[in-house]
């Protein structure tokens, strides 16, 4: 059900670590929470994150959730194309990616969660 | 660390909700659908076909006898005396401030009868204090509690009156904007009334609430070929403010006059006293010194309730209602803002979470349904 090639955290964020950086999204649980998403306002490219640091917002029309970072590293790269079309995130939101982080190092596994237990938590 | 809620009330359409699927919330101590295809979908489809709202939460309170025009007069800004028997009207029943107990639409139902209906979140409160506001007036005057004996189903949009329309045979096309008749909508006995919350056309409907599901079925099935969708709390919500209805809790309260409330038009200064009229005159003749006003925001961010607006950098006002319009695609809101700001075109700073945004004054309302009657 929850794609098997990432990791999760349990704020609904979803991590795909590539060979030079990671992508960050929302699962299908949050998008499904959120409702219609009609604004995501995103970081600056450039700005350090920590792992579990607020990095944006992401609002429907009912309500604003607050985005965490999954892993420490850079911002390489926001998904511009979410300023017109946000319900992206809604549509595809496994496909959809917000940020581009270049990591700084693997993460300690307590804080991120596997497909199965992921699955298990929003069940 | 919480305690275990009050068990929520049920309108007699709840289990139709549950079966389409609605994402329910509670609401004023009811559970309620909040969407169900979704907020923007049921948004869209009210402003370009037709959409059907459960709010039977909604309070129903009679007076009745000889008095009772007199004594409705004396709680209420508007004049219902100009009311004639099926026709209704948007008022305010007023504290000795000339504050909101509640905003309410008031139907004459006869010479001496009238129903008010008033929001979910006050019908205890109005109750009581209709009850007493009857009593003090004295003479032969009765108040009841009548909300239990409705329901009440709302079909908005530009296609609800031919949908209605293969259901009943009340001259819908004579009827005009709030104005109502007693009649048969799918063999089923109703008052129904050109009024609603969306800033469409459409109707309300009261009935029995025995009979609300099959009327509700009805509905559906009749709108089925125009695509009708069932429509929750997040899209009414997100209809009225484009259309700036106020919403109680939000654009007024018992802390807000009818003037600061922007609702000047529904305080019949010549029908004789009421309750907080000479507040109120007074207010009117030294001005108000805040006034609700409708914003659009210019810079990329959305001004939501309880939000600042700030004049030269400090906290001057306050956001009553905001959101992305699904329809029109802006970010607009309602504000509570200093006299010195209400003035359209007037910019305005908003505090979003931390950062300053801009925005502007805009005139009322954001929508205007295409003229139709």
């Amino acid at each position: 059900m929850y794609p098997a090639d990432r990791q999760y955290t349990r704020d609904h964020e979803w991590v795909r670590v590539g060979e030079a950086e990671a992508a960050v999204g929302i699962t299908d649980f949050a998008q499904r929470q959120l409702g219609d998403v009609v604004f995501v306002e995103l970081p600056e490219v450039g700005r350090r994150v920590k792992q579990g640091d607020v990095f944006g917002t992401i609002e429907s029309v009912k309500a604003v959730s607050e985005l965490f970072s999954p892993i420490s590293g850079e911002v390489v790269a926001v998904n511009d194309d979410l300023g017109l079309h946000p319900d992206s995130i809604n549509k595809t939101p496994h496909d959809t990616w917000i940020v581009r982080i270049r990591p700084d190092g693997p993460e300690a596994d307590a804080a991120l969660l596997d497909a199965a237990a992921y699955g298990d938590l929003v069940q | 660390m919480s305690s275990s809620p009050a068990v929520l009330k049920k309108t007699p359409l709840h289990a139709r909700h549950q079966a389409l699927g609605a994402r329910m919330m509670p609401f004023a101590g009811w559970d309620m659908p909040v969407e169900y295809s979704g907020i923007t979908d049921e948004h869209v489809a009210v402003r370009t076909r037709v959409g059907l709202f459960d709010v039977s939460h909604m309070g129903e309170i009679e007076l009745a006898g000889g008095a009772a025009l007199a004594a409705l007069q004396a709680m209420t800004s508007n004049d219902a005396g100009r009311l004639t028997p099926g026709q209704a009207q948007y008022s305010a029943l007023t504290t000795p401030e000339g504050t909101f107990v509640d905003d309410l639409i008031v139907y004459r139902l006869a010479a001496d009868h009238f129903l008010l209906v008033v929001n979910a979140s006050n019908i205890q409160k109005d109750a009581r204090w209709i009850t007493a506001s009857a009593q003090a007036h004295g003479g032969d005057v009765a108040v009841v509690n009548a909300s239990a004996r409705y329901a009440l189903v709302a079909l908005q949009g530009p296609g609800a009156e031919a949908v209605l329309a293969t259901l009943t045979d009340i001259d819908l096309a004579g009827l005009k904007y709030y104005w109502f008749e007693h009649g048969e909508v799918a063999g089923l006995r109703c008052t129904v009334s050109r009024t609603g919350y969306t800033g469409e056309n459409g109707f309300e409907i009261l009935l029995p609430p025995a009979d609300a599901v099959r009327l509700w079925d009805a509905l559906l099935a009749a709108g089925a070929e125009v695509d009708i969708r069932p429509c929750g709390l997040g899209a009414r919500d997100t209809l009225r403010l484009e259309a700036c209805m106020r919403l109680y809790g939000n654009e007024m309260d018992e802390t807000v006059t009818v003037l600061e409330a922007g609702l000047g038009w529904i305080i019949a200064w010549d029908k004789g006293d009421f309750t907080g009229r000479d507040r109120l005159e007074a207010q009117r003749a030294r001005g108000v010194d805040r006034q609700l006003i409708a914003f659009e925001m210019i810079d990329r961010a959305i001004g939501r309730h309880g939000y600042a607006v700030l004049d030269q950098g400090r906290p001057a006002g306050v956001v009553t209602s905001g959101t992305q319009t699904p329809f029109l695609k802006k970010a607009i809101g309602m504000a509570m803002v200093p006299a010195a700001l209400v003035s359209v075109g007037q910019a305005l700073q908003i505090e979003v979470r931390g950062r300053v945004a801009g925005a502007r004054v805009v005139p009322e309302p954001f929508y205007k349904r295409p003229p139709r009657r």
